[in-house]
């Protein structure tokens, strides 16, 4: 009998093109997505050595890191943002390859439409030169962030070389208490394993707590593997799965379509196959997550108090915990429950789908925004910006002060315009809380979109379960 | 392409005892926009070596003339977060050729061995002993030694470090990993027809 096998096996051993003794893994890409950040120097590399894209139809591009959110029909206003995506746009058509741009109907954030357009599919190998890459792996894929060499790898030879990375399963059961969002079951799942604590490995997502979740709800979990170190996430595919794929624009459709589901059908983990670690957590434990500190691994209970340098685990943790409050401007063992904030940021690819965007609406529907506070709400993509007016929940923001924009990667990570001023606190849907990353000095609090949406309209910390009885 | 072979490193190193340093810490992303691979050395670390007004802070030791060097050491979980290469760019264009940890992020770690710059995974003890000599001496002379996989400090204590055989033949060499997946072309060829 052949040994049973976790799902990453199956697909990794599914697109090793060659295995060598001492050699890396030459792995077959399925899917390949660009944007303008990663790719120039990628594309460069292959006009020096004077050869051509291995095979175009498997890398799709978009522009997102660099775009505005507002008027997005005039030039980019900055020079170096502007020559960064028209160098995309000149890169795109010299080798073959689609590119989404501004404008387009299927723009967005690269991790948004890959899923949407139905480019990512059940028991693919999927990379992009962007760690949130591990968003994809919501459908039961092997999906990873690279470096730009590697994405010259891919363009010149459809693979890339890899070691096999170890595996852990991460089993969530039970059910999720009032308040308690995908956001929060990640932030909470990084709090316990620390920043680094799946560094080495890749995670597979299960337990009926898992199951419970949209495809949506599952993205945002996979989005966040890399904040805990792990090169991607994966959960098994199931109903929701192709349920969610079915229709879609680049989806196989008909028969070839139900041809395939009897394929992803099979796509699990064999009953006994066993995995380098084993990571079990409670639903019932989980509640309203925020982060305090500058990795997204100092998360607590939003009631929670800020642990104090006696409680850190490792005494080495003490100047680099220190260096962190004092940047957010916190005390240790103080409590972060009502803290003032000026910013709210619903959007990037962990919290930017229209699932993320109802969640907010139902929450701000009739109320008004704090009046300290400046609320973006950016949607992941094009199609999600249409879906949300389609919907009417634009007038709904629009009642309560909130900005609707364009979508794009936003206040995600101070590339583009979209940046939060020195020294003022942003609740922030988005997945890292390092220094800097909203825009220089900028503090940001992650959280949930619903605990986004609750802080919107009290201007600061809020327990979302406070604020609506029905949650 | 051939990059710099890397065999042996005897240098002097900069301390920079932080924990999960993250890439954007390195490189933070408004200086991401270039479209080549060179000149990202000058935003090293930007927001901890200069004030919002540009001016070094002299607190930052990259603006202390105490410590050079080509070996940067650094704190546990070097390179978290992003995937962004230009933090191994930036740290190879100011002149680094090594960083010492206790533990690097997977993608940084590839990102660094396929730029000729040598991640080196020390014990969390041989990095405080490195760390306690450094500071105590900044001329003292690390050597980094890539065919013996092995770090020797002055005192002549040392500890080797694990690299996988086939990155390392590619750093001693100047070999990339494009050049090695082109001679698989055919093969790429008929899995992907076969899949």
């Amino acid at each position: 009998m052949q040994q049973p096998k976790t799902l990453f096996d199956k697909i990794w051993d599914a697109h090793i093109v060659k295995n060598s003794e001492g050699y890396p893994d030459a792995l077959y890409i399925d899917r390949h997505f660009i944007h303008e950040v990663t790719s120039p120097q990628a594309f460069d590399g292959l006009r020096k050595r004077g050869i051509k894209v291995f095979n175009p139809s498997r890398t799709t591009a978009t522009a997102d890191h660099n775009v505005p959110t507002k008027d997005q029909h005039l030039p980019i206003k900055e020079a170096l943002s502007r020559h960064q995506v028209e160098t995309l746009r000149k890169n795109c058509p010299e080798f073959g390859i689609e590119l989404y741009d501004l404008g387009h109907p299927y723009q967005g954030i690269v991790h948004i439409i890959g899923p949407e357009l139905g480019l990512t599919l059940p028991g693919m190998t999927i990379v992009c030169g962007d760690s949130h890459t591990s968003t994809h792996g919501a459908f039961g894929n092997i999906a990873f962030g690279i470096g730009t060499s590697e994405v010259e790898q891919v363009l010149a030879t459809q693979c890339v070389l890899q070691y096999r990375p170890k595996t852990m399963l991460i089993e969530i059961n039970g059910t999720l208490p009032k308040g308690v969002v995908a956001k929060d079951i990640i932030l909470y799942i990084i709090s316990k394993l620390s920043a680094s604590g799946a560094t080495g490995y890749f995670v597979e997502y299960a337990g009926d707590a898992i199951r419970s979740l949209s495809m949506e709800a599952r993205m945002t979990i996979c989005n966040m593997s890399i904040e805990m170190g792990a090169r991607g996430g994966l959960i098994a595919p199931d109903e929701t799965t192709f349920k969610y794929i079915k229709g879609r624009k680049f989806a196989p459709q008909g028969e070839t379509y139900h041809r395939l589901v009897e394929q992803w059908r099979q796509l699990k983990s064999d009953e006994g196959a066993t995995y380098d670690e084993f990571v079990k957590f409670d639903a019932a434990d989980i509640a309203p997550m925020i982060t305090y500190g500058t990795n997204p691994g100092m998360g607590i209970k939003v009631t929670d108090r800020i642990p104090t340098l006696n409680e850190l685990k490792n005494i080495s943790e003490q100047t680099s915990f220190s260096k962190s409050l004092d940047y957010m401007g916190l005390e240790p063992g103080a409590a972060i429950l009502g803290k003032l904030i000026d910013y709210v940021f619903i959007g990037s690819c962990t919290n930017a789908r229209i699932e993320d965007l109802r969640l907010v609406a139902s929450m701000v529907k009739g109320k008004q925004k704090a009046s300290n506070v400046e609320v973006w709400v950016v949607p992941g993509s094009k199609q999600v910006e249409n879906q949300a007016r389609e919907e009417g929940l634009d007038k709904i923001f629009e009642a309560a002060g909130f900005q609707l924009r364009q979508p794009g990667c936003s206040a995600c990570l101070g590339m583009n315009e979209d940046k939060i001023p020195a020294g003022k606190y942003c609740i922030s849907t988005s997945n890292r809380n390092f220094e800097g990353r909203q825009g220089p000095k900028s503090r940001t609090f992650l959280a949930s979109p619903l605990s986004a949406a609750a802080a919107a309209i009290t201007g600061k910390v809020t327990d979302v379960r406070e604020l609506v009885d029905s949650f | 392409m051939s990059k710099e072979k890397f065999i042996t490193l005897k240098s002097t190193a900069v301390p920079l005892s932080i924990e999960n340093i993250d890439t954007d810490q390195i490189i933070p992303a408004r200086f991401l926009k270039a479209t080549t691979r060179e000149g990202f050395g000058e935003n090293l670390f930007r927001d901890w070596r200069y004030t919002q007004h540009e001016t070094p802070k002299t607190d930052f030791v990259l603006n202390d003339p105490t410590y050079s060097g080509k070996i940067l050491v650094a704190g546990k979980n070097f390179g978290c977060g992003s995937s962004r290469e230009h933090a191994a760019w930036s740290i190879y264009d100011y002149g680094f050729r090594v960083v010492i940890s206790s533990f690097f992020a997977d993608i940084f770690k590839n990102n660094a061995l396929n730029n000729a710059l040598l991640p080196v995974q020390v014990s969390d003890e041989f990095l405080k002993n490195i760390f306690e000599f450094v500071e105590r001496n900044p001329e003292t002379q690390i050597t980094v030694d890539l065919s013996q996989q092995k770090v020797v400090l002055e005192d002549g204590t040392s500890e080797s470090f694990d690299i996988n055989p086939y990155k390392k033949t590619c750093l001693m060499n100047g070999y990339d990993d494009i050049d090695y997946l082109l001679s698989l072309r055919d093969e790429i060829k008929y899995f992907e027809l076969a899949h």
